[in-house]
């Protein structure tokens, strides 16, 4: 240690205001972007399941389910985006849990600033995660012969509303985060909820063909809404019906997860 | 003013009282010890004056203001090290002090330029572009020391700030501490080593079962135990009862002796005897292989206070 430099830093005056609440929710989504650009490969991991299925389901029963693999393209690459993202939020609970775990969440909760900076940074960045995921499943779709009808501005539409959603479903892992004691028993948790919920769904295939009382649970899951609704938007076919379910399953979501979630990361305390 | 004040502080986990009613004085410019086994309601405590828990029981205040009732205030003050070193590990480290200066407040420039000052300080600036995943425990352990010091803080919380680094980065980490307090920073630091308490703290409390049980200086701890240790190891174990005879004289009774190891050691309550007992050896004839008078350890004290040795705890706490 020079003792210079070291009186140097601890002499210095320098005590500005700390961070306002949007300038410090910013600096911990700056964080989450970081580490895209640092761990690509958490990215990577996440996309490439939907690929493989994408590819997979399109050659194996895209002919059987829909006439043609091309047919069968333009149904499915919008619902594997939207499986895609629902996926990613399990995120926000791992990295939340990470935090925890590590003591990082001990720092910032110990620094003068608007103490749900982190929770509202990490969302920040996971969203910016789904956007760009989004975009690497779909390139690969419009690769593949996915050709959406209603363009850039559907395509936009399809995404931003799968972002609405999928912030409100985070809620749900942030709680799951704080309640289990590793980040991978988030991860387990999370797929015991996110896999019937994405299956089950009208994802990969009409449910026109399934039993009745499969017909109503896949038509009550938020998933299958929120698929017909991407399709539409990004074949210009949407239906405001499907959007507004969306819209209002998202609201409730946050309105009843949000505040618990906030409540038991004060609580910690 | 004193920098921190609690009176009957208390914690419970479900139906463990980690903190059972401590009171603490801690002034201001001074490096505190808290001293005790792993799971004696250190941490806890800490982080009760640091703000992160709430007390179940009692008061605290810290600075002058209520950790619970003023808690924003006392953060805007204290920066804590916690126990483990609480830095992103994927970002690099000019990344993590950047964004702990933003937070702060300082603009992005200022950010930069504190950050750059803080790696320099604490010899950090080859491995500033590298993730901290990367780095070692001493580099990962200043880190976290230069982003509690972003905001140069009125006191500062240290929770255990050496345990698992290797000899060389300990001694690091005690200069900067020195240089810290030295710089009129309250410390208020975790060890389960007296002897790093011995080093750095001016008053140490021991804290065992979330209970004081003991508070002074190094010297004052050290007497209660009655003084340091002799110990002998006689070259030719045929001499062996000769010395034990030689020691008796010169100490009493209270020699005790592991025939196995040849070794004798007696508590030396005073220690200008113990020239005395070492030209009596020699006059004797009798040579030794080791003469050393031993400082007491935590262990030492522990037992003394507790009756039990504060290693077995430890262990305890690690089975369950």
């Amino acid at each position: 240690m020079s003792n210079g430099s070291m009186h140097k830093v601890l002499s210095s005056e320098l005590r500005p205001a700390p961070a306002s609440a949007i300038s410090a929710a910013l600096t911990l989504a700056w964080r989450a972007a970081l580490k895209i650009k640092h761990v690509p490969f958490q990215l990577f991991d996440v996309v490439v399941f939907p690929i493989m299925s994408t590819v997979m389901f399109t050659y194996l029963f895209g002919g059987a389910l829909a006439g043609s693999t091309d047919a069968y393209l333009q149904y499915l690459v919008p619902g594997i985006v939207v499986q895609t993202i629902v996926f990613l939020t399990v995120y926000t609970g791992v990295g939340l849990n990470t935090d925890i775990t590590k003591g990082l969440f001990d720092r910032f909760r110990s620094l003068p600033i608007w103490q749900p900076a982190p929770i509202v940074g990490a969302l920040i960045g996971d969203l910016m995660r789904y956007a760009l995921a989004a975009l690497v499943v779909l390139a690969v779709g419009l690769l593949l012969g996915f050709r959406p009808d209603a363009g850039v501005i559907g395509v936009i539409l399809a995404i931003a509303l799968m972002l609405v959603f999928a912030s409100a479903v985070s809620w749900l892992w942030i709680i799951v985060g704080m309640l289990v004691r590793t980040p991978e028993s988030v991860m387990t948790t999370s797929f015991l909820l996110l896999f019937p919920m994405t299956f089950i769904s009208n994802i990969f295939v009409d449910p026109a063909t399934m039993p009745g009382w499969l017909q109503t649970v896949v038509s009550l899951n938020p998933v299958t809404h929120l698929t017909t609704a991407a399709r539409g938007l990004m074949h210009g076919t949407a239906v405001t019906t499907d959007i507004l379910w969306v819209l209002v399953a998202a609201a409730l979501v946050t309105v009843v997860f949000a505040p618990i979630a906030m409540r038991m990361y004060y609580r910690e305390r | 003013m004193l920098a921190i004040e609690t009176s009957a502080l208390q914690k419970h986990f479900a139906d463990t009282k980690a903190v059972n009613g401590i009171d603490l004085n801690v002034a201001t410019g001074s490096v505190f010890g808290l001293l005790g086994p792993n799971g004696a309601g250190k941490t806890t405590t800490i982080r009760m004056l640091a703000t992160l828990l709430k007390p179940d029981g009692g008061t605290a205040r810290v600075l002058g203001h209520d950790v619970v009732r003023e808690a924003d205030k006392v953060r805007a003050k204290v920066s804590l090290t916690g126990q483990f070193a609480s830095v992103d590990e994927d970002l690099t480290g000019q990344e993590n002090l950047v964004m702990i200066s933003r937070l702060l407040g300082f603009s992005w420039p200022g950010a930069r330029a504190r950050a750059k000052e803080l790696l320099e300080a604490f010899e950090l600036e080859e491995a500033a572009g590298r993730q901290v995943r990367a780095f070692s425990g001493g580099m990962r352990r200043r880190l976290d020391i230069a982003a509690s010091l972003v905001v140069t803080p009125e006191l500062l919380f240290l929770d255990e700030p050496t345990t698992g680094l290797d000899p060389r980065s300990r001694n690091q980490v005690w200069d900067i501490v020195r240089a810290i307090a030295a710089e009129g920073t309250t410390v208020l630091l975790t060890t389960q080593y007296l002897e790093e308490a011995d080093h750095l703290a001016d008053r140490l409390a021991v804290i065992d079962h979330g209970r004081l049980i003991a508070e002074g200086s190094s010297r004052e701890l050290k007497r209660s135990v009655g003084g340091s240790t002799l110990h002998v190891q006689v070259a030719d174990a045929g001499r062996h009862m000769d010395a034990l005879q030689l020691l008796r004289g010169v100490f009493g009774d209270e020699v005790q002796e592991d025939r196995e190891a040849a070794r004798l050691s007696v508590r030396v309550a005073r220690e200008e005897l113990a020239p005395q007992a070492l030209s009596a050896l020699a006059a004797a004839g009798i040579t030794v292989n080791e003469f050393a008078l031993s400082q007491p350890t935590l262990d030492d004290v522990f037992f003394a206070l507790t009756g039990r040795a504060a290693e077995e705890e430890a262990q305890k706490e690690e089975a369950a």
